[in-house]
């Protein structure tokens, strides 16, 4: 059924078609609308599920492991200070190898206070062993959210469903909501593969000497290998049930460009006008799109930048003394190609600063007009600010 | 009593516990009052070590192990999985020390317990932080050396009084308990099994290693504890109803001090001051349990 639904509450209504029995959560804007709404439905009984109101975002997660552990598909949502606080259990879920989903709405780390859309909160939780999926718009986020379980459950991984602050947790947009029928035929009930039990009594999460760690580790690794072609598969079951698939990466008018500009979350959809008006203007010009960057899709840029000379990456996040994270991992998909294109990285939009298609352009010129790229990102859409005087 | 369910042994040998830890006699007691539908939260504790490594367990219950700060929430998340699965008769408890309990854990205890969740949270206290080589917590005594409170910075704070501040969050059940007593602690366990909501225990468990005491001591200086009055056995229900199990007068702190390493530095003026101080204390519990001694 179409409806207008906020992003927030896209998420809010996969998590409740997806028969999630253990919801925990803590209050952090702008994730809280998702909670709000989940809160309402397990206390009108819309949701068979119990709401864990802890007093903080680790025991949030902390939580979720327990639950998760003793046999219930689990939910949470956070952003930012959140997220960070969390970072001791992301690593603990995902060598747990615990199927949590989260939705994750990217808010800018402090100081200074910012609430507001910036990615460096969930990219700096690359190396934690959670699956990230990036969301362009409210559908993409409903959709994405009912494959996170099922991907999850697939490889004992966790998955971190990203969706920006306010442009898209905040914003109202028809989204098709699936029947509960449909979801059912989608998502079968959860089945643990390991489960806390009673009648089988065994230790969880022991203390595991050098002879057995690494061989652990590495089947993490193996796991996050499989989410690549296990997210086809559930993709494919996807759009068998719903009509709908986006793959890892979209490239848009990719096969003839010269210049790919790279984007993700809702950037994107500003590229996209961008990109209109370049082509009418008889640029060559192409987008690619990442929705998946943990496991990072290589060969999927690979195969979508290829043939082009040049390509532009926007990043709404820094690595401080490596520029934007997004270039530095399609630097690292690229290196090993004969003639792969030069990579202009660019940081834009940082804390809420809006990326219109103004910005999108300066970048596309700045990358047509460049010999050589700099070494790391060029921040674009800077104002002239004396940090002595704070005066423009 | 129930003699068959407490002949039966939840505890393999071939733990991985020091000599004499009270650590294990503790888990052993408690375990025999909780029987098999009992499942463990373990955050970082000696006994994340004393279980065993991967892939062996020295428990024949299922345990969970946890990150340090976590016993509590934890704890929360199994409860509700449980409650969603229809499993009721399962009781879920937090083993932790009191590194796990009375510092990095307080906060999600803290919450845990005043959502009033339905579990048992027990503290084995060996007055440090023994698993990472003697540090001091806020469990460790007045006057005790440690690692980190060498020489003259032995410590000049009192010890947190844990059970007092989870009364205060007016919980169903709170009790001491000691590895000395076995009755007693069994039948704590039984009582705290037998209630709905959250119950918690604080088990003094003697460490020969960081007290400096011989192995074969352990019990001993576990007793003398609750002899002088520095380890009061009580119990307090729905926060406001207080019952002393025990009512001893037969050591003075200083023979209990002579005794282990760690108080060897201290003084007879010292030795005085902490005298007055358990007295103090054990005063106020006399009022708070409306009856003299």
């Amino acid at each position: 059924m179409m409806r207008v639904l906020e992003g927030s509450h896209a998420v809010a209504e996969a998590v409740r078609l997806a028969r999630v029995q253990v919801v925990s959560a803590y209050p952090i804007t702008p994730q809280t609308h998702i909670v709000e709404i989940l809160s309402d439905y397990c206390a009108a009984g819309g949701m068979d599920a119990r709401f864990l109101r802890v007093e903080s975002e680790h025991s949030c997660l902390a939580a979720l492991i327990g639950a998760q552990s003793a046999g219930a598909r689990t939910f949470t949502a956070t952003s930012s200070q959140g997220l960070a606080l969390m970072h001791e259990l992301l690593h603990w879920s995902a060598g747990a190898r615990l199927p949590i989903v989260m939705a994750e709405v990217n808010r800018a780390l402090g100081p200074g206070w910012n609430i507001w859309s910036d990615q460096t909160d969930s990219l700096a939780q690359r190396d934690t062993g959670w699956i990230q999926l990036y969301c362009e718009d409210g559908q993409e986020v409903l959709d994405t959210t009912l494959q996170a379980f099922r991907l999850a459950e697939r490889v004992n991984l966790p998955v971190m469903v990203v969706l920006d602050a306010f442009y898209l947790s905040h914003t109202h947009e028809p989204v098709d909501v699936p029947g509960q029928e449909a979801v059912d035929r989608f998502l079968p009930p959860y089945s643990p593969k390991f489960r806390l039990d009673t009648k089988e009594p065994f230790a969880l999460s022991p203390l595991v000497p050098p002879s057995a760690y690494m061989e652990m580790r590495r089947d993490i690794a193996r796991a996050m290998e499989e989410a690549r072609a296990c997210f086809r598969d559930v993709e494919a079951e996807f759009d068998a049930v719903f009509g709908r698939r986006y793959g890892p990466v979209e490239a848009v008018r990719c096969e003839d460009a010269e210049i790919i500009l790279v984007a993700s979350g809702t950037v994107t959809s500003t590229a996209r006008l961008l990109l209109e008006e370049l082509r009418s203007k008889g640029e060559k010009a192409g987008l690619l799109k990442i929705r998946m960057f943990r496991p990072f899709p290589a060969e999927d840029v690979r195969r979508a930048l290829w043939r082009a000379k040049k390509a532009a990456v926007i990043d709404r996040n820094v690595s401080f003394g490596a520029g934007g994270i997004f270039a530095q991992e399609i630097r690292a998909a690229l290196c090993n190609m004969p003639d792969r294109p030069q990579v202009f990285g660019f940081i834009a939009g940082l804390g809420g600063r809006d990326v219109t298609t103004a910005v999108l352009e300066d970048i596309y010129l700045q990358t047509k007009n460049g010999d050589v790229p700099p070494g790391e990102s060029v921040w674009v859409g800077l104002q002239e600010v004396s940090h002595a005087t704070g005066r423009a | 009593m129930q003699p068959d369910g407490r002949s039966r042994e939840w505890m393999c040998s071939g733990h991985v516990g020091c000599a004499g830890c009270g650590a294990a006699v503790a888990m052993r007691f408690f375990l025999k009052a909780m029987g098999e539908k009992t499942i463990l939260v373990v955050p970082a504790c000696c006994w994340s070590v004393i279980a065993g490594p991967y892939p062996q367990s020295a428990l024949k219950v299922p345990v969970i192990h946890a990150a340090f700060e976590t016993g509590g929430a934890t704890a929360s998340g199994v409860r509700a999985a449980l409650d969603m699965r229809g499993d009721t008769e399962t009781t879920v408890v937090t083993w932790a020390g009191d590194g796990g309990t009375f510092d990095i854990g307080f906060q999600a205890l803290s919450g845990a317990v005043e959502r009033n969740e339905n579990f048992i949270y027990v503290c084995y206290d060996n007055e440090a932080y023994m698993n990472t080589g003697i540090q001091r917590s806020s469990s460790t005594p007045y006057g005790a050396w440690t690692t980190t409170t060498p020489g003259r910075d032995w410590k000049k704070m009192r010890k947190k009084n844990i059970v007092e501040a989870l009364v205060a969050h007016r919980i169903p059940y709170a009790a001491t308990a000691s590895i000395a007593y076995p009755e007693d602690l069994i039948r704590k366990a039984e009582k705290a099994r037998s209630m709905k909501g959250s119950r918690f225990l604080h088990i003094f468990a003697s460490c020969p290693t960081g007290w400096r005491i011989p192995s074969e001591m352990s019990v001993k200086i576990a007793r003398m504890a609750v002899q002088t009055n520095i380890f009061p056995l009580y119990e307090v229900e729905d926060g406001v109803r207080y019952t002393i199990n025990y009512r001893p007068k037969e050591y003075l702190v200083r023979e209990y001090f002579r005794l282990q390493g760690r108080f060897r530095h201290l003084k007879e003026e010292d030795l005085d001051q902490i005298q007055g101080m358990v007295d103090e204390d054990w005063r106020l519990l006399l009022r708070k349990a409306g009856g003299g001694a």
